[in-house]
């Protein structure tokens, strides 16, 4: 009765206000606390401007929401405005010409100066115009550490990957999982491509991921990747849980030794009530090589008829990447701004240690910007299997660099 | 019989012949709509999808030709293999246990015991679950922390081990459990109807001959209830080929790619991917097998039945 009462009362204040104002319909697909958290943000200070944010989120993972917004686009039923991850999956949508041209509200801005890094602008450029507004920066090669885990098994805390490595047989000797691994391919995968950066360096992962240079691929670097990998495989025998949340949870109470996980799992850690030093470390790009890849996510706009709509995008636009509202976005949702010239100091420690790298200027283009996502998929099954099973290091290496050379 | 057939003909061939198509006109009007759907939407649709297989469309249909290119690369790929041998070790021991299950299930409630409604209800109740219910209620069961290891454990039988969803060598037998369970069910009911649609006089017979009960039931009962098994048979098939949410509920095609099955991979590659061309190919090829199979039975069952 009273949840129906509260339904009712929340159409009301909807129909009244979308009298008044443009609405815009947003699609995306953060549904955990944080996440929904951040999104607020956003939509508080669309409201306040004067507009109606009509929030169209979609449970499930990014696997499940893109099909749902890309079939709506094709479909002609365009939402206002919606999340994807910058990179290549909207690349095909964009040269249909479904989704809107910003390259006026973003030279107005100013964008070109203010995006750092730069090539998250880049992965919005298609034929030198910009389709989408990035809002953040999540990177994926942190190593996340259980110092509970490390005063059971005696041991100091890693300070790097090698160090991690050596400290296995201790950990498993305490009854203590190694390394947690949620044993789903994309985990896999991210897993897999940390520790290329860690092991086989920036040039040699540019080469492959970038310039698809099968050759790197199948040569020495990355064999001694392979074999970290198959390593790491040993060390996550143990782990069977599946999601990355249950991987991380893991981590926090001591039953692991670690974690690899992008920035996200900082937000576990935080809801756990963890502190970073004391209860848990990070250590990007393990330790080893401190430099960060750049995904995150983008918003676009599919292309409408009506004028008004259009120009209520590009005023949403506007405001997705104006100060305030990145400052406010990025500490709800624990992810870096795509903004140099903004003042972050109520981040925490491995935020800090994230924004140093990105001053740095420690930074590659994120896989999803690189390859598509069919090349992508690929890759993960390839991990899965790799992963799950007993395949020789270099079996996985050559099937691997077979994927790089068939990748478009 | 063959004479009787000509002498019809003949005789049709002397009198002015009604032309067949116009023939009960209303019934003919009233199904234009089924056959509309059926030529648009089922063969349309999948010749369409025949034709975009053998192109290079990626998130959009696109008619650029590729050839036999995504065809050569799903035969290449091991995860396409895996789907194969598994929808083929799933659908064999499924349709076996399932037939067997369901007939002696059926039979034993068919010696007229006691709260056989009571047991029928029990029975056909898993086949009221949808398939995500079922995956997600074995994957808690099969699960070595909480479920049936941990309480056989809990009795005391400190070695048991039985965790078919974390070893990729018996995953698919974890998926079997819960498809037989979901599905014998039905299969019993089905037998039972067949069962119960039996003369009594046939066992009254068979009982004066002095022929056993298990005897009368391999040797008389089942080959007169040929129709029945080949309804549950046609029933099981259909389930096998089209299995995907009880793969993506219990175990989401894990660990690794062990529990993979062609329908998924169709959908991954369609969507996820973004690869319409590859997964076109791969539901062309589950077309393909479908057929394979279709064809020699339905000759055997529908142009044998004619000759004889």
């Amino acid at each position: 009765m009273k949840l129906t009462t509260k339904l009712l009362a929340a159409t009301a204040i909807v129909s009244a206000s979308a009298a008044s104002a443009v609405e815009l319909e947003v699609t995306h697909w953060w549904t955990s606390g944080g996440e929904a958290a951040a999104v607020a943000k956003f939509a508080e200070a669309w409201n306040a401007a004067g507009n109606t944010w009509v929030d169209g989120a979609i449970a499930g993972s990014g696997g499940t929401a893109r099909p749902i917004i890309i079939s709506r686009i094709l479909g002609g039923d365009p939402m206002g405005a919606t999340q994807l991850n910058h990179g290549r999956q909207a690349e095909e949508l964009i040269e249909a010409g479904m989704m809107l041209d910003l390259t006026d509200v973003a030279e107005a801005g100013g964008w070109a100066d203010i995006v750092n890094p730069s090539s998250l602008l880049d992965s919005c450029t298609l034929d030198g115009r910009i389709y989408c507004v990035p809002v953040n920066i999540h990177s994926a090669q942190w190593l996340w550490l259980s110092h509970e885990a490390y005063e059971k098994a005696g041991q100091p805390v890693p300070s790097d990957w090698n160090e991690f490595v050596a400290s296995a047989p201790a950990l498993t000797e305490a009854g203590i999982v190694p390394l947690a691994m949620g044993q789903q391919g994309w985990q896999q995968n991210l897993a897999f491509g940390a520790i290329t950066i860690a092991v086989a360096g920036t040039d040699a992962w540019r080469e492959v991921t970038l310039n698809k240079n099968a050759d790197v691929a199948r040569g020495p670097e990355y064999t001694a990747v392979f074999e970290a990998v198959a390593d790491a495989r040993e060390l996550a025998r143990e782990s069977n849980v599946q999601d990355w949340n249950q991987a991380t949870n893991m981590v926090i109470t001591g039953m692991a030794g670690a974690q690899l996980m992008g920035d996200w799992a900082q937000g576990e850690f935080s809801v756990a009530g963890q502190v970073e030093g004391e209860d848990y470390s990070c250590l990007p790009g393990l330790g080893l090589n401190e430099i960060l890849d750049t995904g995150g996510d983008a918003f676009y706009f599919p292309a409408n008829d009506d004028p008004e709509i259009t120009a209520a995008q590009k005023e949403l636009a506007a405001l997705l990447i104006s100060p305030e509202v990145q400052v406010s976005f990025n500490l709800a949702k624990g992810s870096l701004p795509v903004r140099g010239d903004i003042d972050m100091a109520a981040a925490n420690g491995c935020m800090q240690k994230g924004l140093g790298i990105l001053a740095d200027g420690g930074v590659l283009p994120s896989g999803d910007q690189a390859l598509s996502a069919d090349t992508q998929t690929q890759i993960e099954d390839l991990m899965a299997e790799f992963w799950s099973g007993d395949m020789p290091a270099a079996d996985a290496q050559a099937r691997y660099a077979d994927l790089i050379a068939a990748a478009d | 019989m063959a004479v009787v057939e000509d002498g019809t003909l003949n005789s049709a061939k002397g009198a002015k012949r009604p032309i067949r198509l116009f023939r009960n006109p209303m019934a003919k009007i009233a199904s234009i709509p089924m056959i509309l759907t059926a030529m648009v939407v089922f063969v349309g649709g999948t010749v369409w999808t025949i034709v975009h297989s053998f192109t290079g469309s990626r998130l959009l249909p696109k008619l650029n030709w590729v050839g036999f290119d995504q065809y050569e690369r799903l035969w290449d790929t091991p995860r396409w293999l895996i789907s194969i041998s598994n929808l083929a070790l799933y659908g064999i021991c499924s349709l076996i246990l399932t037939l067997t299950i369901g007939f002696i299930l059926a039979a034993l409630l068919d010696r007229k015991i006691r709260f056989e409604s009571a047991f029928r209800t029990i029975f056909l109740y898993p086949f009221a679950l949808s398939f995500v219910v079922t995956g997600l209620a074995w994957q808690w069961i099969l699960n070595p922390d909480f479920g049936l290891q941990s309480l056989v454990q809990g009795w005391g039988w400190e070695s048991f081990q039985f965790d078919p969803l974390n070893n990729p060598d018996i995953v698919m037998f974890g998926l079997l459990i819960a498809g037989i369970w979901q599905g014998s069910g039905l299969i019993m009911c089905i037998m039972l109807a067949g069962l119960r649609g039996i003369d009594e006089d046939i066992w009254k017979a068979a009982r004066v001959d002095g022929i056993g009960t298990v005897k009368t039931y391999v040797r008389i009962i089942i080959p007169m209830m040929r129709p029945v098994f080949i309804t549950s048979l046609v029933l099981i098939a259909s389930g096998i080929i089209k299995l995907y949410d009880l793969v993506v509920a219990q175990t989401n095609g894990g660990p690794g790619i062990s529990s993979e099955v062609p329908a998924k991979y169709v959908i991954n590659y369609m969507f996820q991917a973004q690869n319409l061309g590859q997964g076109f190919a791969a539901s062309t090829m589950m077309l393909c097998s479908v057929i394979i199979i279709l064809i020699p039975w339905a000759y055997l069952e529908f142009g044998g039945r004619k000759n004889a």
